[in-house]
Protein backbone atom coordinates (compact mmCIF):
# COMPACT_ATOMS: atom_id res chain seq x y z
CA UNK A 1 0.00 0.00 0.00
CA UNK A 2 1.03 3.22 -1.34
CA UNK A 3 2.11 5.52 2.09
CA UNK A 4 -0.33 8.06 1.60
CA UNK A 5 -2.91 5.72 1.82
CA UNK A 6 -1.40 4.90 5.54
CA UNK A 7 -1.88 8.56 5.83
CA UNK A 8 -5.65 8.08 5.51
CA UNK A 9 -5.87 5.05 7.80
CA UNK A 10 -4.43 6.67 10.41
CA UNK A 11 -6.98 9.33 10.27
CA UNK A 12 -9.51 6.65 10.11
CA UNK A 13 -8.32 5.07 13.15
CA UNK A 14 -7.89 8.71 15.09
CA UNK A 15 -11.30 9.46 14.48
CA UNK A 16 -12.51 5.14 15.22
CA UNK A 17 -10.59 5.35 18.72
CA UNK A 18 -11.76 9.16 19.52
CA UNK A 19 -8.68 10.79 19.66
CA UNK A 20 -9.18 14.48 19.85
CA UNK A 21 -6.58 15.07 16.63
CA UNK A 22 -8.40 17.67 14.81
CA UNK A 23 -6.35 19.83 11.77
CA UNK A 24 -7.32 23.24 11.50
CA UNK A 25 -10.15 24.02 9.17
CA UNK A 26 -7.82 26.81 7.39
CA UNK A 27 -5.35 23.94 6.52
CA UNK A 28 -7.74 21.72 5.11
CA UNK A 29 -8.72 24.85 2.83
CA UNK A 30 -5.04 25.42 1.94
CA UNK A 31 -4.30 22.05 1.45
CA UNK A 32 -7.11 21.76 -1.01
CA UNK A 33 -6.47 24.47 -2.94
CA UNK A 34 -2.58 23.51 -2.86
CA UNK A 35 -3.47 20.10 -4.70
CA UNK A 36 -6.27 21.18 -6.49
CA UNK A 37 -3.79 23.73 -7.91
CA UNK A 38 -1.05 21.98 -8.21
CA UNK A 39 -3.29 18.81 -10.49
CA UNK A 40 -4.26 21.83 -12.32
CA UNK A 41 -1.09 22.84 -13.58
CA UNK A 42 0.78 19.58 -14.12
CA UNK A 43 -1.81 19.09 -16.39
CA UNK A 44 -1.54 22.55 -18.27
CA UNK A 45 2.25 22.26 -19.03
CA UNK A 46 1.74 18.94 -20.44
CA UNK A 47 -1.23 19.68 -22.06
CA UNK A 48 0.58 22.40 -23.97
CA UNK A 49 2.96 19.70 -25.51
CA UNK A 50 -0.17 17.52 -27.04
CA UNK A 51 -1.85 18.65 -30.09
CA UNK A 52 -5.20 19.85 -29.72
CA UNK A 53 -6.65 17.17 -32.63
CA UNK A 54 -5.18 14.79 -30.12
CA UNK A 55 -6.80 15.63 -27.14
CA UNK A 56 -10.22 16.70 -28.30
CA UNK A 57 -11.58 13.84 -29.72
CA UNK A 58 -11.04 12.03 -26.15
CA UNK A 59 -12.31 14.91 -23.71
CA UNK A 60 -15.67 14.78 -26.25
CA UNK A 61 -15.49 10.97 -25.44
CA UNK A 62 -15.01 11.35 -22.11
CA UNK A 63 -17.62 14.12 -21.24
CA UNK A 64 -20.35 12.53 -22.86
CA UNK A 65 -19.16 9.09 -20.22
CA UNK A 66 -19.40 11.95 -17.72
CA UNK A 67 -23.22 12.54 -18.73
CA UNK A 68 -23.91 8.51 -19.17
CA UNK A 69 -22.67 7.45 -15.56
CA UNK A 70 -25.25 9.55 -13.31
CA UNK A 71 -27.90 7.57 -15.52
CA UNK A 72 -26.94 4.26 -15.06
CA UNK A 73 -26.75 5.05 -11.10
CA UNK A 74 -29.79 6.93 -11.05
CA UNK A 75 -32.73 3.99 -11.98
CA UNK A 76 -30.73 1.32 -9.55
CA UNK A 77 -31.07 3.90 -6.63
CA UNK A 78 -34.38 4.49 -7.46
CA UNK A 79 -35.60 1.00 -8.20
CA UNK A 80 -33.55 -1.53 -6.38
CA UNK A 81 -32.35 1.00 -3.50
CA UNK A 82 -35.96 2.29 -3.28
CA UNK A 83 -34.76 5.64 -2.59
CA UNK A 84 -37.36 8.47 -3.46
CA UNK A 85 -36.48 10.91 -6.54
CA UNK A 86 -34.20 13.51 -4.83
CA UNK A 87 -32.23 11.10 -2.97
CA UNK A 88 -31.35 8.96 -6.11
CA UNK A 89 -30.99 12.07 -8.25
CA UNK A 90 -28.68 13.44 -5.91
CA UNK A 91 -26.31 10.13 -5.19
CA UNK A 92 -26.35 9.52 -9.07
CA UNK A 93 -24.61 13.48 -9.09
CA UNK A 94 -21.86 12.51 -6.98
CA UNK A 95 -21.32 9.33 -8.69
CA UNK A 96 -21.50 10.81 -12.08
CA UNK A 97 -19.12 13.58 -11.46
CA UNK A 98 -15.49 12.69 -9.43
CA UNK A 99 -13.28 12.83 -7.06
CA UNK A 100 -9.98 14.62 -7.55
CA UNK A 101 -8.07 13.31 -4.56
CA UNK A 102 -8.98 9.76 -5.33
CA UNK A 103 -7.02 10.70 -8.69
CA UNK A 104 -4.41 12.02 -7.22
CA UNK A 105 -3.86 8.94 -5.10
CA UNK A 106 -4.39 6.98 -8.55
CA UNK A 107 -1.76 9.09 -9.89
CA UNK A 108 0.85 8.34 -6.88
CA UNK A 109 -0.08 4.63 -7.29
CA UNK A 110 0.74 4.89 -11.35
CA UNK A 111 4.13 7.01 -10.80
CA UNK A 112 5.45 4.90 -8.02
CA UNK A 113 5.00 1.95 -10.38
CA UNK A 114 6.70 3.90 -13.26
CA UNK A 115 3.70 3.05 -15.26
CA UNK A 116 3.35 5.92 -18.14
CA UNK A 117 0.18 7.60 -18.57
CA UNK A 118 -1.26 10.80 -20.04
CA UNK A 119 0.11 13.20 -18.18
CA UNK A 120 -3.01 16.14 -19.48
CA UNK A 121 -5.31 13.83 -17.66
CA UNK A 122 -5.89 16.42 -15.84
CA UNK A 123 -7.81 18.13 -18.16
CA UNK A 124 -10.76 15.32 -17.76
CA UNK A 125 -10.48 15.57 -14.85
CA UNK A 126 -11.91 19.06 -14.90
CA UNK A 127 -14.13 18.12 -17.71
CA UNK A 128 -15.99 15.40 -15.71
CA UNK A 129 -16.64 17.09 -12.68
CA UNK A 130 -19.78 18.97 -13.81
CA UNK A 131 -21.40 17.11 -16.69
CA UNK A 132 -22.29 14.14 -13.93
CA UNK A 133 -24.21 16.98 -11.36
CA UNK A 134 -25.74 18.85 -14.29
CA UNK A 135 -27.48 15.56 -15.20
CA UNK A 136 -28.02 14.65 -11.21
CA UNK A 137 -29.93 18.02 -11.21
CA UNK A 138 -32.24 17.34 -14.34
CA UNK A 139 -33.10 13.69 -12.99
CA UNK A 140 -34.28 15.51 -9.57
CA UNK A 141 -36.15 18.67 -11.19
CA UNK A 142 -37.35 16.25 -14.62
CA UNK A 143 -41.14 17.38 -13.47
CA UNK A 144 -40.25 21.13 -12.20
CA UNK A 145 -38.08 22.22 -14.64
CA UNK A 146 -39.11 25.61 -14.64
CA UNK A 147 -38.76 25.97 -11.18
CA UNK A 148 -35.03 25.89 -11.85
CA UNK A 149 -32.57 29.17 -11.62
CA UNK A 150 -30.10 27.71 -13.85
CA UNK A 151 -27.98 31.56 -13.89
CA UNK A 152 -27.50 30.78 -10.31
CA UNK A 153 -27.33 27.33 -10.56
CA UNK A 154 -24.70 27.57 -13.57
CA UNK A 155 -22.54 29.37 -11.36
CA UNK A 156 -22.61 27.41 -8.31
CA UNK A 157 -21.51 24.87 -10.45
CA UNK A 158 -18.93 26.29 -13.07
CA UNK A 159 -17.51 28.48 -10.98
CA UNK A 160 -17.10 26.29 -7.81
CA UNK A 161 -13.76 26.11 -6.26
CA UNK A 162 -12.51 22.39 -7.23
CA UNK A 163 -13.43 23.96 -10.97
CA UNK A 164 -11.83 27.40 -10.68
CA UNK A 165 -8.97 25.96 -9.32
CA UNK A 166 -8.68 23.04 -11.77
CA UNK A 167 -9.30 24.81 -14.52
CA UNK A 168 -7.27 27.90 -13.52
CA UNK A 169 -4.10 25.65 -13.41
CA UNK A 170 -4.52 24.18 -16.80
CA UNK A 171 -4.81 27.46 -18.01
CA UNK A 172 -2.14 28.97 -15.64
CA UNK A 173 0.09 25.67 -16.71
CA UNK A 174 -0.42 25.47 -20.73
CA UNK A 175 0.30 29.62 -20.74
CA UNK A 176 3.66 29.28 -18.88
CA UNK A 177 4.61 26.25 -20.21
CA UNK A 178 7.39 24.23 -18.75
CA UNK A 179 9.91 26.81 -18.30
CA UNK A 180 7.69 29.27 -17.14
CA UNK A 181 6.76 26.91 -14.35
CA UNK A 182 9.74 25.94 -13.87
CA UNK A 183 10.93 28.32 -10.77
CA UNK A 184 7.72 26.93 -8.59
CA UNK A 185 8.27 23.14 -9.70
CA UNK A 186 10.11 22.80 -5.90
CA UNK A 187 6.40 23.71 -4.46
CA UNK A 188 3.78 22.70 -6.81
CA UNK A 189 5.52 18.99 -7.87
CA UNK A 190 8.44 18.22 -5.09
CA UNK A 191 6.06 18.90 -2.02
CA UNK A 192 3.22 17.62 -4.01
CA UNK A 193 3.40 13.74 -2.18
CA UNK A 194 3.92 15.36 1.22
CA UNK A 195 0.95 17.52 0.91
CA UNK A 196 -1.15 14.64 -0.12
CA UNK A 197 -0.11 12.92 2.54
CA UNK A 198 -0.88 15.74 5.05
CA UNK A 199 -4.46 15.68 3.35
CA UNK A 200 -5.53 12.27 3.24
CA UNK A 201 -4.92 12.32 7.26
CA UNK A 202 -7.34 14.99 7.29
CA UNK A 203 -9.72 12.97 4.68
CA UNK A 204 -9.31 10.04 7.03
CA UNK A 205 -10.85 11.84 10.09
CA UNK A 206 -14.06 13.05 8.00
CA UNK A 207 -14.33 9.81 6.72
CA UNK A 208 -14.86 8.26 9.87
CA UNK A 209 -17.04 11.03 10.43
CA UNK A 210 -19.15 9.89 7.84
CA UNK A 211 -19.49 6.23 8.53
CA UNK A 212 -21.92 6.84 11.22
CA UNK A 213 -24.43 8.38 8.90
CA UNK A 214 -24.95 5.25 7.23
CA UNK A 215 -25.83 3.40 9.66
CA UNK A 216 -29.30 5.01 9.58
CA UNK A 217 -29.55 4.34 5.65
CA UNK A 218 -29.06 0.19 5.98
CA UNK A 219 -26.84 -1.82 3.82
CA UNK A 220 -28.58 -1.19 -0.03
CA UNK A 221 -25.85 2.15 0.09
CA UNK A 222 -22.84 0.83 1.26
CA UNK A 223 -23.26 -2.83 -1.15
CA UNK A 224 -23.47 0.78 -3.84
CA UNK A 225 -20.53 2.69 -2.52
CA UNK A 226 -18.65 -0.72 -3.21
CA UNK A 227 -20.01 -2.14 -6.35
CA UNK A 228 -21.00 1.21 -8.49
CA UNK A 229 -17.28 1.81 -8.29
CA UNK A 230 -16.29 -1.50 -9.85
CA UNK A 231 -19.08 -1.84 -12.39
CA UNK A 232 -18.06 2.18 -13.07
CA UNK A 233 -14.60 0.83 -13.17
CA UNK A 234 -15.49 -1.11 -16.64
CA UNK A 235 -16.54 1.46 -18.26
CA UNK A 236 -13.70 3.72 -17.81
CA UNK A 237 -10.94 1.21 -18.29
CA UNK A 238 -13.02 0.34 -21.52
CA UNK A 239 -13.23 3.82 -23.14
CA UNK A 240 -9.59 4.67 -21.97
CA UNK A 241 -9.00 1.34 -23.98
CA UNK A 242 -11.24 1.88 -26.40
CA UNK A 243 -9.73 5.47 -27.18
CA UNK A 244 -6.23 4.00 -27.20
CA UNK A 245 -5.31 5.49 -24.02
CA UNK A 246 -1.68 3.95 -22.21
CA UNK A 247 -2.06 1.42 -19.30
CA UNK A 248 -1.96 4.35 -16.51
CA UNK A 249 -4.09 6.24 -18.83
CA UNK A 250 -6.65 3.21 -19.25
CA UNK A 251 -6.05 2.89 -15.18
CA UNK A 252 -6.50 6.50 -14.18
CA UNK A 253 -9.64 7.20 -16.32
CA UNK A 254 -11.03 3.83 -14.46
CA UNK A 255 -10.21 5.43 -11.38
CA UNK A 256 -11.90 8.36 -12.58
CA UNK A 257 -14.88 6.95 -13.59
CA UNK A 258 -15.49 4.99 -10.39
CA UNK A 259 -14.73 7.67 -8.21
CA UNK A 260 -17.92 9.94 -6.56
CA UNK A 261 -16.98 13.62 -5.81
CA UNK A 262 -17.08 15.28 -2.38
CA UNK A 263 -16.09 18.78 -2.92
CA UNK A 264 -17.92 19.79 -6.11
CA UNK A 265 -21.24 17.53 -5.90
CA UNK A 266 -22.24 18.50 -2.69
CA UNK A 267 -22.12 22.35 -2.78
CA UNK A 268 -24.04 22.54 -5.54
CA UNK A 269 -26.42 19.44 -5.13
CA UNK A 270 -26.99 20.99 -1.49
CA UNK A 271 -28.34 24.70 -3.17
CA UNK A 272 -29.82 22.48 -6.08
CA UNK A 273 -31.59 19.77 -4.74
CA UNK A 274 -31.93 21.17 -1.02
CA UNK A 275 -34.96 18.10 -0.55
CA UNK A 276 -31.94 15.49 -0.98
CA UNK A 277 -30.42 14.39 2.50
CA UNK A 278 -27.06 14.85 2.10
CA UNK A 279 -26.20 12.51 4.53
CA UNK A 280 -27.06 9.53 2.01
CA UNK A 281 -24.79 11.19 -0.70
CA UNK A 282 -21.77 11.94 1.43
CA UNK A 283 -21.80 9.04 3.58
CA UNK A 284 -22.25 6.77 0.61
CA UNK A 285 -19.48 8.86 -1.32
CA UNK A 286 -17.10 9.68 1.53
CA UNK A 287 -17.51 7.12 4.08
CA UNK A 288 -17.97 4.19 1.89
CA UNK A 289 -16.38 4.84 -1.79
CA UNK A 290 -13.49 6.99 -1.28
CA UNK A 291 -12.24 4.67 1.40
CA UNK A 292 -12.41 1.47 -0.62
CA UNK A 293 -11.26 2.95 -4.08
CA UNK A 294 -7.88 4.26 -2.16
CA UNK A 295 -7.27 1.00 -0.42
CA UNK A 296 -8.71 -1.96 -2.43
CA UNK A 297 -9.79 0.10 -5.50
CA UNK A 298 -7.11 1.50 -7.36
CA UNK A 299 -5.04 -1.56 -7.35
CA UNK A 300 -8.20 -3.33 -8.69
CA UNK A 301 -9.10 -1.30 -11.51
CA UNK A 302 -5.16 -1.40 -12.58
CA UNK A 303 -5.59 -5.12 -13.02
CA UNK A 304 -8.72 -4.41 -15.27
CA UNK A 305 -7.27 -1.72 -16.92
CA UNK A 306 -4.31 -4.79 -17.51
CA UNK A 307 -7.18 -6.70 -18.78
CA UNK A 308 -8.90 -4.42 -20.74
CA UNK A 309 -6.03 -2.72 -22.50
CA UNK A 310 -4.63 -5.99 -24.38
CA UNK B 1 -26.65 56.07 29.02
CA UNK B 2 -29.47 56.54 26.57
CA UNK B 3 -30.04 53.45 24.59
CA UNK B 4 -32.78 53.04 22.04
CA UNK B 5 -35.05 49.51 21.18
CA UNK B 6 -33.84 47.38 18.51
CA UNK B 7 -34.06 43.85 17.31
CA UNK B 8 -31.44 41.04 17.38
CA UNK B 9 -31.94 38.75 15.19
CA UNK B 10 -29.56 35.67 14.98
CA UNK B 11 -30.18 32.76 12.60
CA UNK B 12 -27.29 30.22 12.72
CA UNK B 13 -27.14 27.59 9.93
CA UNK B 14 -25.33 25.83 7.38
CA UNK B 15 -22.72 27.81 5.64
CA UNK B 16 -24.02 27.21 1.72
CA UNK B 17 -26.84 29.31 2.57
CA UNK B 18 -24.42 32.31 3.17
CA UNK B 19 -25.01 34.18 0.30
CA UNK B 20 -28.60 33.72 -0.09
CA UNK B 21 -29.57 34.58 3.36
CA UNK B 22 -27.18 37.97 3.22
CA UNK B 23 -29.26 38.67 0.00
CA UNK B 24 -32.44 38.20 1.63
CA UNK B 25 -31.52 40.17 4.85
CA UNK B 26 -30.35 43.16 2.89
CA UNK B 27 -33.21 43.05 0.53
CA UNK B 28 -36.00 43.33 3.51
CA UNK B 29 -34.27 46.89 4.40
CA UNK B 30 -31.73 45.55 7.08
CA UNK B 31 -28.50 47.71 7.29
CA UNK B 32 -26.13 45.69 8.00
CA UNK B 33 -25.45 42.28 9.44
CA UNK B 34 -22.68 39.85 10.90
CA UNK B 35 -21.31 36.73 10.49
CA UNK B 36 -19.03 34.24 12.34
CA UNK B 37 -18.35 30.65 11.60
CA UNK B 38 -19.80 28.54 14.18
CA UNK B 39 -19.48 24.65 15.23
CA UNK B 40 -22.75 22.97 16.87
CA UNK B 41 -25.03 19.87 16.53
CA UNK B 42 -28.54 19.43 16.56
CA UNK B 43 -31.49 17.69 14.60
CA UNK B 44 -29.38 17.46 11.27
CA UNK B 45 -26.43 15.43 13.47
CA UNK B 46 -22.96 17.29 14.24
CA UNK B 47 -21.53 20.11 12.30
CA UNK B 48 -18.04 19.84 13.01
CA UNK B 49 -16.61 22.57 10.06
CA UNK B 50 -14.15 19.90 9.74
CA UNK B 51 -14.91 20.22 5.53
CA UNK B 52 -16.71 22.05 3.31
CA UNK B 53 -20.51 20.16 3.55
CA UNK B 54 -20.41 20.49 7.63
CA UNK B 55 -19.35 24.37 7.71
CA UNK B 56 -22.19 26.62 9.83
CA UNK B 57 -22.55 30.17 10.32
CA UNK B 58 -24.06 31.97 12.82
CA UNK B 59 -25.98 35.60 11.09
CA UNK B 60 -26.53 38.09 13.37
CA UNK B 61 -28.66 41.10 12.69
CA UNK B 62 -29.60 44.64 14.36
CA UNK B 63 -33.03 45.78 12.81
CA UNK B 64 -36.25 47.24 13.16
CA UNK B 65 -39.00 44.82 14.44
CA UNK B 66 -40.90 44.96 11.28
CA UNK B 67 -37.89 43.84 9.68
CA UNK B 68 -36.93 41.03 11.87
CA UNK B 69 -40.28 39.36 11.60
CA UNK B 70 -40.44 39.86 7.74
CA UNK B 71 -36.29 38.29 7.23
CA UNK B 72 -37.47 35.27 9.70
CA UNK B 73 -40.87 34.40 7.83
CA UNK B 74 -38.82 34.59 4.84
CA UNK B 75 -35.95 32.45 6.15
CA UNK B 76 -38.36 29.90 7.91
CA UNK B 77 -40.71 29.37 4.70
CA UNK B 78 -37.99 28.91 1.98
CA UNK B 79 -35.25 27.12 3.91
CA UNK B 80 -36.37 25.85 6.98
CA UNK B 81 -37.64 22.34 5.56
CA UNK B 82 -34.43 21.36 4.49
CA UNK B 83 -31.81 23.05 5.88
CA UNK B 84 -30.01 22.39 9.31
CA UNK B 85 -31.91 25.91 11.02
CA UNK B 86 -31.84 27.35 14.01
CA UNK B 87 -33.85 31.38 14.70
CA UNK B 88 -34.28 33.16 17.43
CA UNK B 89 -34.60 37.05 18.24
CA UNK B 90 -34.04 39.70 21.43
CA UNK B 91 -34.59 42.73 22.52
CA UNK B 92 -31.27 45.18 22.77
CA UNK B 93 -30.41 48.28 23.27
CA UNK B 94 -28.38 50.58 20.65
CA UNK B 95 -26.60 53.83 21.17
CA UNK B 96 -26.63 55.30 17.47
CA UNK B 97 -30.71 54.41 16.85
CA UNK B 98 -30.00 56.11 13.08
CA UNK B 99 -27.60 53.41 12.45
CA UNK B 100 -30.32 50.37 12.64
Amino acid sequence: MDPVVLFFVLGVVARLVKSDLRLPEALYETLSIYLLLAIGLKGGVELAKHPISTVAPQAVAIVVMGLLLPLLAYPILRFLGRLNNFDAAAIAAHYGSVSVVTFAVGLAFVTKRGIAYEEYMPLFVALLEVPGIIVGILLARLHTLKSVHWGELAREIMFGKSVVLLVGGLCIGWLAGPQGIDPMRGLFFDLFKGVLALFLLEMGLVAASRLSDLKKSGPFLIGFGVVIPVLFSFIGAGLGALLGLSLGGTTLLAVLAASASYIAAPAAIRIAVPEANPSLSIGAALGITFPFNLTLGIPLYFEIAKMLHK
Amino acid sequence: MNTHPKQLLVIIGEATLEKFLVRDIKGFGAHGYTIAEVRGGGEHGTRDAEWEGSRSIRIEVVCEETVAEKIAEHVIAHYAKNFSLSLYVSQVGVIRKDKY
